[in-house]
């Protein structure tokens, strides 16, 4: 008797499935900031108060450091990066054509960085590079993100959802697992954000860095007991398409302040 | 399953497939340790390798972080911890409402019920796992000793605890 019924439940649960996954599909994008506490947004909305800004004022002179030419990004870009169209920050990643993939925001910068200043390319999610690209996204605070899924784009826009859905590690959970379907809830002491990167790169207080977005995968596999990928490997360069496209609309917040 | 479910690059990790199935199956091997269990009616009833679970063994258990951390999705009735987590549904009283060999498969792997879940398979075949950390290859999240001992506390959670 009790098993004909845990089949009929088994059978409405299988049923009903596709609708509630569609249902927290349809949820409006919510930043991490609305998952904080008071205090917390308060340090983050205070730039005297917001340890990040410590990474942007590093960033500045990274701006302005010469390369072996003499020229620096602040020649091309302007003084405070002036010359920067804003819209264009927060469309990243972008399509590259010479390389024939996404090209992230830190892809574009290090770019830069060895062809325009002579330099040599800093490595992927350096501290360097983190503080660098902190300040320009900075420089773009508030402006909405619009990454444009162009036709280029789709095939890594796919894999970078599809990586987002799934399970990993010895934990065995996917990203959407949690920040799909249980944004809000509590997880032990803290509350779950749904995993939108327009904070990124943020000032996390449990680590008290300025931590770049892929560092920021690396923890989450390591967490779920995963091989993480490289720092700057297509699969989280394709994570971060997807990502991003999914903070379509909200506020690029740079340097954030996150758990 | 494996790794070559998401990289693209698959023939630079193929080598490193190769060497992690074999490293598996070395492990395996070497530990012998995973009992085979089935499932019947959504309950497991026979305990894993007829291993006996100890309730006390079974309470730190489901607060440890490394381990059960159970406390992180699900309220129980353990006051000295202060936070408890709301993902799944709160655990007292659930003696009354599941037996201890419907409790034993949500353990093992609730995933076998609800393919769409947020919880682990605590005593999943590591084999069925992907892309699994190199410290925890071969092994599965709780050993079968103390899966039974978070199902012996889990079975003395009868009273439901009036708020």
């Amino acid at each position: 008797m009790i098993s004909a019924r845990l089949i009929i439940f088994y059978i409405i649960g299988l049923v009903s499935m596709p609708f509630l996954v569609s249902l927290t599909h349809a949820e409006e994008p919510k930043s991490g900031y609305a998952f904080l506490t008071t205090s917390t947004q308060e340090m983050q909305d205070d730039t005297f108060a917001n340890p990040g800004m410590k990474a942007v004022e590093d960033g500045r002179q990274w701006f302005y450091d010469k390369g072996l030419d003499g020229k620096s990004c602040a020649t091309c870009h302007g003084e405070e990066g002036r010359k920067f169209n804003k819209r264009n920050l927060a469309s990243y990643p972008v399509y590259n054509e010479e390389f024939e993939k996404p090209f992230t925001l830190q892809d574009q910068i290090n770019y830069c960085w060895e062809e325009q200043l002579d330099n040599v390319p800093f490595v992927y999610d350096c501290v360097d590079l983190i503080e660098l690209e902190t300040y320009i996204r900075y420089l773009a605070r508030d402006e909405k993100i619009n990454v444009v899924i162009t036709e280029k784009l789709k095939p890594f826009y796919e894999q970078g959802k599809r990586l987002y859905n799934t399970r990993f590690g010895q934990i065995n959970m996917s990203c959407a697992s949690c920040h799909d379907q249980y944004a809000g809830q509590m997880l032990r002491g803290q509350v779950l954000s749904q995993g939108q990167s327009n904070g990124y790169p943020a000032y996390r207080l449990g680590s008290g860095k300025v931590t770049g977005l892929h560092s920021r995968f690396v923890e989450c596999f390591t967490s779920f007991r995963a091989e993480p990928f490289d720092r700057g490997s297509i699969e989280y360069i394709n994570l971060e398409l997807y990502l991003n496209a999914r903070s379509n609309g909200l506020k690029i917040e740079t340097p954030a302040v996150r758990y | 399953m494996l790794i070559s479910h998401t990289t693209q690059c698959f023939s630079k990790t193929r080598w490193l497939l190769l060497l992690v199935i074999f490293a598996i199956s070395l492990s395996l091997s070497a530990d012998e340790n995973y009992y085979k269990w089935k499932a019947q009616d959504f309950a497991i009833e026979q305990s894993l390798g007829d291993i006996k679970g100890d309730a006390n063994r079974g309470r730190k258990l489901v607060m440890q972080r490394d381990k059960g951390n159970c406390l992180a999705c699900h309220a129980m009735p353990i006051k000295e911890e202060a936070f408890h987590g709301t993902f799944g549904p709160p655990l007292q009283g659930i003696a009354s409402r599941l037996t201890p060999g419907q409790i034993r498969l949500r353990i093992v792997n609730q995933q076998s019920i609800n393919p769409l879940t947020v919880m682990p398979s605590f005593y999943q075949n590591p084999l069925e796992v992907n892309r699994i950390a190199e410290d925890y290859i071969g092994k599965t999240i709780l050993t079968a000793q103390e899966v039974e001992d978070v199902v012996a506390y889990l079975s003395t959670l009868k009273q439901e605890v009036q708020p």
